[in-house]
């Protein structure tokens, strides 16, 4: 079960948001200002930003008097609930292609955790009987392209690159050349961490993208932006600025098994409309789970 | 969300009912303080860290009177900034070099934090300060982390001492000592594996590097992007290696910071470095009052000013100067503006400190092959076009676009965007006079 590798990973500092919704529901009998006041600054805490705390906190205000709900674990329970709708019901699946290639792009700022998130979903396409192909187009940071080497090696997969400082568009170039010569399923395409306001360098990416777009119609078929749960208030600006360059199709949320709750992607989901689609939780190869809203909101509150 | 890009207006705002008084009440103090918590909190600052700050600073502000030249939201955002400031450390950090060397720094951090990429630019910093300096590779577990550190290391004609990836973090650490020893190095900068605060078998990892090799500095690599987070991080890392000092990194972003107080409220120990940059010269002093008015969200007027200082020649922006308030600035001033622009770095970067810029950033971003274009044209005016640009017609901008390798409708655009960056200048020549704008010297004082 996710959950279990969740709770798991969460369970190690479970001093934090978890306890203090235990004492919560102990603590508190009547929900007055204070109950409403601890929730808030629970979930800013856990990152999901001034404003989404304040509305959702505003919202459970208003639902609980209308409802007549008047115990804290009521309350919570509708809060999961509100948190749940704007991460989107649904479990998200890939958009993975029946009988054809398949291209996933994967973007970034740099030290997310895109090179080892690459190699756990290679890994796991590959474990449901997809012949994968990686293409190294980490030309920028020193000796990216030998990190991945040495991860397809470890999975058993192909492995397209260039030397340090090719031009990444050529790389993906190559790589998707051969992956329809080879009759692939699937190929996944790394891009050297950026930060998203060095504009030079998200040109670079659009250019990635249009040439996999010229060379395979529909192509990228997912593009997916690597999200360290640790990161804070900026990951809104990241998730919208690299959506505006490529059109993200979904969110790797990396390094949930650390003490940080990643509750960004929540106002993310919302307001860009951009789902969550795998979660990254060690440092093993099966260490990426698909995202479940439900088990992420429990984890957040159970 | 709004994002408070700037946090005075909305202090302005909860003010506005409030004329002239001498001193400072306690609602309007309150309120004021509202907004300052929620600009702090949206600056990644951590909850807890902002609940006692304010505290403090109602504490200072309730009461006290309002300056002359001051309105009663800049005396708040004044109190609040030199608290901010105050907390980051009064002064500046450095690192202090051991009478024995080699000086032995570690480097510890989250994964993905930008050790490997800091420990050679600190490698490149001493260097350039004719230091000898030696690499060690210690993480033997991401994959090519060791290679990595070659290649920086290669390209930077910097040692690295490494034992593959079988041996042990700190037996590579010890043997890197022993070759250093024996190398005369000066400074031995020990890169580590990034690890979860929480894993605490890592966590021992270091602990037990820590006694083996007695560093005479360990400094935490921090992600300036992390959230609420970075807290949590720095005490458990502090708790377990009683660490020297601090590094941002990623800096060169738009994130504001926040976790810079966090770290420093909770370890104690101060910032410092700045990493700002891809490029291995993209290391910088740690400035505390900067940094209090980047989280704030009010740029970063002081490191403009020292860029500015830099890289103008001060008669020739004296000489600016007067054009800007004379109203006599020419398109020629512009291209040499341009010129100097390039100079102080990207305009992004530039942008970026400048308070309100970085909003407006988001809007237009600054183009820079647009940049090369608009010098293109310019560089194709005669000198009297450049001095007199309304005399330039719509044949002169036929001439000028075939001469440029443009096209007429971008002499157009720059030509356009001339007349307004001289309406601006004329404005910040007004202000400028009355004392309203912060003063860049060399730059338009």
């Amino acid at each position: 079960m996710i959950i279990d590798y969740l709770i798991k990973g969460l369970a190690k500092t479970r001093t934090g948001l978890v306890d203090r919704i235990e004492m919560l529901v102990s603590g508190y009998k009547k929900l007055d200002d204070s109950f409403f006041e601890e929730l808030e600054e629970i979930l800013i805490q856990a990152d999901l930003g001034v404003q989404t705390s304040m509305d959702l906190v505003e919202t459970l205000r208003i639902k609980t008097k209308e409802s007549k709900i008047e115990v804290a674990h009521e309350a919570i329970a509708m809060l999961k609930k509100q948190i749940q709708q704007m991460l989107g019901d649904d479990n998200p699946s890939m958009n993975l292609q029946k009988d054809a290639l398949t291209v996933i792009l994967v973007v970034g700022v740099n030290g997310a955790g895109k090179t080892t998130s690459i190699a756990k979903m290679a890994y796991q396409l590959k474990e449901q009987g997809n012949k994968v192909i990686l293409a190294a187009g980490d030309t920028f940071r020193a000796a990216a392209t030998e990190q991945l080497e040495k991860w397809s090696q470890d999975i058993g997969v192909s492995l397209i690159k260039q030397k340090e400082g090719a031009d990444p568009a050529a790389v993906a170039y190559d790589a998707l050349q051969s992956a329809i010569a080879k009759k692939a399923d699937v190929l996944i395409v790394d891009t050297a961490g950026r930060l998203h306001t060095k504009i030079n360098l998200m040109e670079e990416i659009k250019k990635i993208k249009r040439v996999l777009e010229r060379e395979l119609p529909g192509a990228p078929h997912e593009t997916l932006l690597v999200l360290d749960a640790s990161t804070g208030q900026n990951a809104i600006e990241q998730a919208k600025l690299f959506n505006k360059a490529t059109g993200i199709t979904g969110i790797v949320l990396t390094k949930l098994d650390g003490s940080a709750k990643g509750g960004i992607v929540i106002p993310i989901a919302d307001r860009l409309d951009i789902p969550v689609k795998w979660i990254g939780v060690g440092e093993n190869k099966e260490d990426l789970k698909p995202f479940n809203p439900k088990d992420y909101t429990d984890t957040l509150f159970s | 969300m709004a994002i408070f890009s700037s946090l005075s207006e909305k202090i302005q705002h909860a003010f506005a009912g409030l004329k002239k008084k001498g001193t400072l009440g306690e609602d309007d103090v309150m309120k004021a303080l509202k907004e300052v918590q929620i600009a702090l909190l949206e600056a990644d600052v951590n909850y807890k860290v902002v609940k006692s700050m304010m505290q403090d600073i109602k504490e200072k502000a309730i009461g006290k009177r309002v300056m002359e030249s001051l309105s009663p939201a800049q005396q708040v955002i004044k109190i609040v900034n030199e608290e901010l400031t105050s907390m980051m450390g009064k002064e500046q950090a450095s690192i202090v070099l051991s009478p024995n060397p080699p000086t032995i720094i570690m480097l510890c951090g989250l994964q993905g934090a930008g050790k490997s990429t800091t420990c050679a630019k600190l490698a490149n910093h001493f260097k350039k300060e004719h230091k000898k300096v030696m690499m060690a590779a210690c993480d033997v577990y991401r994959p090519a982390a060791i290679k990595q550190l070659q290649v920086l290391g290669e390209a930077l004609d910097i040692p690295v001492f490494f034992l593959g990836d079988s041996v042990s973090p700190v037996d590579i650490a010890k043997g890197a000592i022993e070759k250093a020893k024996k190398s005369a190095v000066d400074i031995l900068l020990v890169d580590t594996a990034g690890r979860m605060h929480i894993d605490e078998q890592m966590m021992d990892e270091l602990v037990q590097m820590k006694q083996e090799i007695k560093p005479h500095e360990i400094l935490l690599v921090v992600d300036a992007m992390t959230g609420q987070d970075a807290l949590h991080v720095a005490e458990h890392f502090n708790q377990g290696l009683d660490i020297d000092g601090l590094l941002l990194s990623k800096m060169d972003g738009d994130a504001r910071g926040g976790a810079a107080i966090s770290a420093k409220a909770v370890t104690g120990k101060p910032i410092k470095f700045l990493g700002t940059g891809e490029k291995i010269g993209d290391l910088e002093a740690f400035h505390p009052e900067r940094m209090a008015s980047r989280i704030l969200g009010m740029g970063d007027v002081l490191t403009l000013i020292e860029r500015a200082q830099e890289h103008f020649d001060e008669k020739k922006a004296k000489e600016l100067e007067e054009k800007i308030r004379k109203s006599s600035f020419t398109l020629q001033d512009f291209l040499e503006q341009m010129e100097n622009m390039k100079n102080m770095g990207s305009m992004e970067d530039m942008m970026n400190m400048i308070p309100g810029m970085a909003k407006q950033m988001k809007q237009q971003p600054i183009d820079e092959k647009r940049l090369g274009r608009n010098r293109a044209i310019i560089q194709s005016m005669t000198k009297i076009e450049r001095e007199n640009p309304p005399l330039i017609d719509a044949s002169r901008r036929r001439r000028i676009a075939r001469g440029s390798g443009t096209t007429v409708q971008q002499v157009n655009a720059l030509l356009k965007q001339f007349g307004e960056t001289q309406k601006m200048m004329k404005r910040i020549g007004q202000m400028g006079k009355g004392g309203k704008i912060p003063r860049i010297p060399g730059l338009f004082s």
